[in-house]
């Protein structure tokens, strides 16, 4: 099941990064090979596994998707930059995504984003707070438009977030 | 029921019934609740049998569209020659719905009965859940369930010992509210951008990997073991209104009633006795100022439509908008329509897959437009321009992303047109457009 076209010389492969697709993130990756007709197919699962692996998705992890699923880096690009929730650029230890669509903005959605902003030290939309700990960005429809407003920590899901709860809830991440 | 609210006498609880039970949850638990009945009855059933069952019974697309589904099931090729797939949306994104989440986080395997079920009937071996990349809790709960459905022979190569061959597989999206338009979705699981793909071919003739595919949303899904259980003719019963909307429907209520949250109703009921009396009505001393019923991507509605409007796919159209995924945004005399109107169009202009151009250049210029006029910079034409453009963003594209900037944009001027001239004339203050 080797996806290395030709053993050519990788564009990933420089002194300081660090492969994701070995071991058991390997296996993970080849066992999703099975489920579709395509290699292709496992981009997107490949993608999340460079980005739970690196927090993010540099170049390199782009060049190694490409190569392992044989396809173009470019092409890679293409599909990474299309998803909000990839990032190509680093951030916080803690990614903090908060609804701000219609629903939840006639909630009171902007008043959260402030109340974030301070308590993370974030500052702006999209600054990682300097201490490292924080991004928090605006994002659209989470889907939990009756518990507004929503917000995502990392993989934490959490409804009915009011300026009053974000102090307390932003302790709970180090 | 009206998750997270006790049910209400109004309602008909079907699919809701064991939202909040975490036992429902499990494999066993489902069971003892009556899971998994409907589908060894199906495996006992020829395609035929089953795709009848669900065309008798008038069950119709949830996800917005309203196509019937035993219909759209009969398009599958009789033979299989080639592998066939089920596709289930799961991509819940229009903003007002949050009803798929629920049925996910509480009752994940109804939903794997169901596509187990809708496999046996297109003759598929595999049936993809894509399930939006935010959705982390569900997610969790439907892998689960996967997981126990396959150790209890409910899923698997040999489903209930039928010799019949049924895998469900999870697929996460990444964040991109096109992906939840049927063909987007088929280019995202293929590792693609989620373009929207031109039509015809229909996706049962070419879908997913160019095979004869099969597309529905969680809901719709969900209701079929209960079709099966009870029978057509008891789902077909369900109907207070027009004979071509049958069954329950989930609604999702946010914005600003006293108690938001998902409620299930038979097909036809009065829309105020839902937001006056199941959801308790306004906050106190606020009045209905509109509602959005179907969704953000359908017609604002006034309180007078509001009033006379019976819920079901024929009734919305009747009072000037569509039903479409039943997630009703309820806004008191407090909104600022021209503050809402451009925060959807902000929406759209962000979630605009750009291939068109009419949709690619449309939002973001209507969202521009929008902006101006709140900062106080608008000028005299500007609601002819959003007119015109809304025109151009009508019925012109691939898919219906565009279209849907534009319902909002045109039933706002429509029907709150004082509130956007105010801006225009300067004599309501310029509103801060960013937080």
């Amino acid at each position: 099941m080797s996806a290395t076209p030709s053993g050519a010389a990788t564009t990933h492969a420089t002194a300081d990064y660090q492969q994701v697709f070995t071991g058991a993130t390997k296996a993970r990756l080849e066992a999703l090979f099975a489920k579709y007709e395509t290699r292709q197919a496992c981009l997107l699962p490949a993608l999340w596994m460079v980005q739970e692996a690196r927090g993010w998705i540099p170049e390199q992890g782009i060049a190694e998707v490409a190569e392992v699923l044989g396809l173009t880096p470019a092409y890679v690009k293409g599909v990474v930059t299309f998803y909000t929730m990839y990032h190509t650029h680093p951030v916080g230890r803690h990614f903090v995504m908060v609804c701000t669509t219609s629903p939840c903005n006639m909630c009171g959605a902007e008043d959260v984003v402030r109340a974030l902003l301070k308590a993370t030290g974030c500052g702006e939309l999209g600054a990682t707070s300097p201490d490292g700990r924080f991004t928090v960005v605006e994002t659209e429809c989470l889907g939990a438009c009756g518990f507004a407003t929503p917000i995502l920590i990392d993989n934490d899901f959490i409804e009915g977030v009011t300026p009053e709860r974000v102090p307390g809830l932003i302790q709970g991440y180090k | 029921m009206g998750f997270p609210h006790p049910s209400h006498p109004k309602e008909t609880v079907v699919l809701s019934k064991y939202f909040g039970d975490a036992q429902a949850r499990s494999y066993d638990g489902w069971v003892k609740r009556g899971g998994y009945e409907a589908l060894k009855k199906a495996l006992g059933m020829s395609r035929d049998a089953v795709i009848n069952e669900i065309k008798e019974s008038g069950l119709r697309g949830r996800g917005g569209a309203g196509f019937p589904t035993g219909l759209k099931w009969s398009f599958m090729p009789k033979e299989v020659t080639q592998p066939h797939y089920l596709c289930c949306n799961a991509d819940e994104s229009e903003p007002g719905t949050f009803k798929d989440r629920e049925i996910m986080r509480w009752t994940p395997h109804a939903l794997i009965e169901g596509c187990a079920i809708a496999c046996h009937a297109i003759g598929a071996e595999v049936g993809y859940i894509y399930i939006r990349g935010e959705f982390t809790e569900p997610w969790k709960y439907m892998e689960q369930a996967i997981a126990e459905a396959n150790a209890a022979g409910a899923l698997g190569a040999n489903v209930f010992g039928s010799g019949k061959r049924i895998e469900l597989i999870l697929h996460r999206g990444a964040g991109a509210y096109i992906c939840g338009e049927e063909t987007a979705l088929m280019n995202s699981i293929e590792g693609k951008r989620g373009n929207p793909r031109i039509k015809p071919p229909f996706p049962a003739a070419a879908g997913l990997f160019a095979r004869p595919t099969t597309i529905n949303n969680v809901e719709t899904i969900s209701a079929v073991p209960h079709i099966l259980n009870r029978g057509a003719a008891w789902y077909k019963g369900l109907c207070l209104s027009n004979p071509k909307s049958t069954g329950t429907k989930l609604i999702s209520v946010c914005g600003h009633v006293q108690k938001p949250g998902n409620y299930e109703v038979t097909m036809g009921t009065p829309m105020k006795d839902l937001i006056f009396e199941m959801c308790g009505g306004m906050r106190p001393g606020r009045t209905l100022k509109a509602v959005i019923p179907g969704g953000s991507s359908v017609p604002i509605m006034n309180a007078e439509e509001v009033d006379r409007c019976l819920l079901d796919y024929e009734g919305v159209v009747a009072c000037g908008s569509m039903l479409g995924s039943a997630g009703m945004i309820v806004m008191d005399d407090t909104t600022d329509m021209v503050y809402q109107i451009m925060r959807l169009t902000r929406f759209y202009a962000e979630e605009s897959c750009a291939q068109c151009t009419q949709c690619r250049e449309g939002t973001g210029w209507t969202h521009r437009i929008m902006e101006r006029i709140l900062a106080g910079q608008g000028k005299s034409q500007d609601l002819d321009l959003l007119l015109d453009l809304a025109d151009n963003m009508t019925g012109k594209t691939i898919c219906v992303l565009s279209d849907s900037c534009a319902a909002p944009v045109v039933s706002g001027i429509q029907k709150f047109r004082g509130e956007f001239e105010a801006y225009l004339s300067g004599q309501r203050k310029p509103a801060l457009v960013h937080a």
